[in-house]
């Protein structure tokens, strides 16, 4: 079976800055992948190329969703992305602020809904109905991030970690195969991650959704990663299973600099 | 209330305005004598005059800064005010209320002058307008300073359409409606890349080219002198005097703010305008939650150009002359008021905005010279004490009944 994403020597330049060197990528059917490395490695970078708000200099990313045939998305818009299956988050939280927590979700749901000017003016009987599933679709989304409580709250009045999780009901409201998060734990208190690493594994398991992750809290990357990239200048410096790469010494020179030896 | 230091600072405040109004208010030169009249007594009552004002600047600003129960306790009128918020509120009150004002709103014109009924045409076609650039700029979160130049397109269509093809009002309503939502969708394709500041400047320079056109093909627009003798709008054809013709033209203006309201709130609450509000709060975020950005631009702007063009067709029918003198940036500017004072992104607080932008300085006619002096000060003060606006916009609340929870279980 093809994988699901599949990035192949991806490189993005600034300028005279390359910002990912030649990254290859994949991930299968139902894996959680972390994408780990010091600050200022790429992996933001990385994320937004292959969520389409940037194009890659060279390189090419594949999907292939479930049950269909393997396409390339490079250089799609964002929403075109959204729209085939990818659903990210934000390493600074970017939720609608004056919107309801509800309207928030809604919004995810946005691009599997197909209401126009006329439906919207007219209200007719399929957009009134497809205007109650929307609301009872973001309500069941809400319900499961264990929501619910907050539905009319503004988004920007939401304890921290509530946007967090916000955040992730959002993307999730827009029917994903591949979740991409962006720092979920960034700002999270010990028991707020703990928390969080059980919702990604109840995701993984309840929606079928596979998962790639940015992370710096480690706990959280080894608990829960199936395979885990390390990045460092651009570059893929290891992948492997948590514990080969804890081991690499790759790794651990690019985290904690050369030992000196006298 | 107010504190020692806020007593210093509103002498010192009143010494500056001394000195500042000083050669205008207290030296007066008599030119026949040859004298100068020294006016000291000016003096004394800009200072006090300061004072008082001042303190009553600081004891509001420190009201502000209370918490919202200590206010009402601090005021004992402000609870009053806020029961009546209450009683206002409730559904068995407001029926009535709205059939009250409807019925006022019917009787109006018959009751009041020719000129009163005029000015309330005025009011009603800022209100369309305010609603349309509502969905630019309070839904869509677009900065739009060339507005004015979807009134000219509506406005010029049906005077164009008339003087060179005979056509009528009723016909050209809506050309003159899809020829500005045209002009909005070409417009938007190239201007729509561009992100707040930088869009309010381009559509500012679009609607100054709008008008320099309109003053400068004057072969076919009549230039500065423009374009009149243009028909009110028809009755079937019926023969009407000019004060039924008015009324008339008030109760059609009166029926497309109904439809104007209807539409707008059906659009707010559907998907469309769901991802226009999006849009507004965060471009990235609504991008890779699937809204088509561009898609989303550009209907909020063609949808906000489309009722500048009906407004159009309105004016000229109801001053039956078009000059672009109409058509300024001061004009743009007076809806964008309309749409910040009322509240942006609430259709109740633009119709109150443009009522009260429109009303005020016809009102405040008294103290003639005075009056946009007056008009400028409670702008001000509108946007220090009530930021949101007259009515803020709130979000829908939804409700969700057992039945619906349990089946989402």
């Amino acid at each position: 079976m093809a994988a699901i994403l599949d990035a192949s020597q991806v490189t993005m330049d600034f300028g005279g800055l390359r910002a990912v060197n030649n990254a290859d990528v994949h991930i299968d059917q139902g894996e959680i992948v972390a994408l780990i490395g010091p600050n200022g490695a790429g992996k933001t970078t990385f994320f937004n190329v292959i969520t389409g708000v940037y194009k890659p200099t060279t390189g090419d990313v594949r999907i292939t969703a479930p049950g269909k045939e393997t396409e390339s998305i490079t250089g799609l818009k964002p929403n075109k992305i959204t729209e085939k299956g990818l659903a990210r988050t934000f390493q600074n939280i970017r939720l609608f602020q004056n919107m309801t927590v509800l309207e928030n979700v809604m919004i995810g749901r946005h691009c599997r809904m197909k209401a126009g000017i006329a439906g919207a003016v007219f209200r007719d009987r399929k957009t009134r109905e497809e205007e109650e599933q929307v609301v009872a679709d973001s309500y069941a989304i809400l319900k499961k991030i264990g929501l619910e409580t907050f539905v009319n709250e503004l988004a920007k009045n939401l304890p921290y970690g509530a946007q967090r999780r916000l955040e992730i009901a959002r993307a999730m409201a827009t029917e994903p195969f591949l979740l991409l998060l962006d720092e979920p734990a960034a700002g999270m208190n010990p028991h707020e991650t703990r928390e969080l690493d059980e919702m990604i594994l109840k995701i993984r398991a309840t929606e079928k959704i596979s998962i790639l992750l940015i992370e710096h809290d480690m706990s959280l990357v080894m608990s829960i990663s199936d395979r885990i990239y390390v990045m460092d200048y651009g570059l893929l410096i290891a992948e492997g299973q948590p514990k080969e790469v804890r081991a690499n010494p790759a790794v651990i020179k690019a985290y904690l600099g050369e030992e000196f030896n006298a | 209330m107010v504190t020692l230091k806020q007593i210093r600072n509103s002498v010192l405040i009143a010494l500056w305005m001394m000195i500042l109004t000083f050669p205008i208010m207290v030296i007066k030169v008599n030119t026949i004598e040859n004298i100068v009249i020294w006016r000291w007594m000016n003096l004394l009552y800009i200072g006090v005059g300061t004072v008082i004002l001042s303190i009553f600047w600081f004891f509001l600003i420190n009201r502000r800064k209370l918490e919202p129960e200590e206010r009402k306790r601090s005021f004992a009128l402000k609870g009053k005010i806020e029961t009546l918020k209450g009683v206002l509120a409730k559904p068995v009150v407001q029926k009535p209320l709205y059939a009250a004002l409807l019925v006022i709103i019917i009787i109006f014109p018959f009751v009041s002058s020719l000129y009163q009924t005029g000015i309330m045409i005025t009011a009603l076609m800022y209100v369309i307008l305010g609603l349309g650039l509502n969905i630019v700029v309070g839904l869509g979160g677009l900065l739009h300073l060339g507005y004015a130049a979807f009134y000219a397109v509506g406005a010029y269509t049906y005077a164009l359409l008339h003087r060179y093809l005979g056509l009528s009002f009723w016909v050209c309503l809506p050309i003159g409606a899809l020829s500005a939502m045209l002009l909005g969708i070409l417009v938007g394709l190239p201007v729509l890349r561009l992100r707040g500041d930088y869009l309010a400047i381009v559509t500012l320079a679009f609607g100054e080219i709008v008008r320099i056109l309109l003053e400068n093909l004057s072969q076919y627009t009549g230039g500065p002198a423009g374009i009149s003798g243009i028909p009110r709008p028809s009755f079937f054809g019926i023969k009407m005097s000019l004060s039924t013709a008015m009324n008339y033209t008030y109760f059609l203006t009166f029926a497309l703010v109904l439809f104007t309201i209807f539409v707008v709130r059906r659009l707010e609450h559907s998907r469309l305008g769901r991802s226009w509000v999006a849009m507004r709060e965060d471009e990235v975020a609504s991008e890779a939650m699937g809204i088509d950005i561009t898609r989303a631009k550009l209907s909020s702007f063609a949808l906000g150009a489309l009722w500048a063009g009906l407004a159009g067709v309105f004016f000229s029918a109801k001053t039956t002359f078009v000059n672009p003198a109409s058509f300024t940036l001061w004009e743009s500017v007076i809806i964008l008021c309309v749409v910040v004072l009322g509240g942006i992104g609430s259709i109740k607080g633009v119709v109150l905005g443009a009522i009260v932008i429109i009303l005020l300085p016809e009102y405040l006619r008294a103290f003639s010279q005075y009056r946009m002096l007056f008009f400028g000060l409670i702008l001000v003060m509108m946007m220090i004490f009530r930021p949101g606006g007259f009515i803020p916009a709130k979000r829908r609340v939804y409700t969700f009944d057992k039945a619906q929870l349990e089946e989402s279980d």
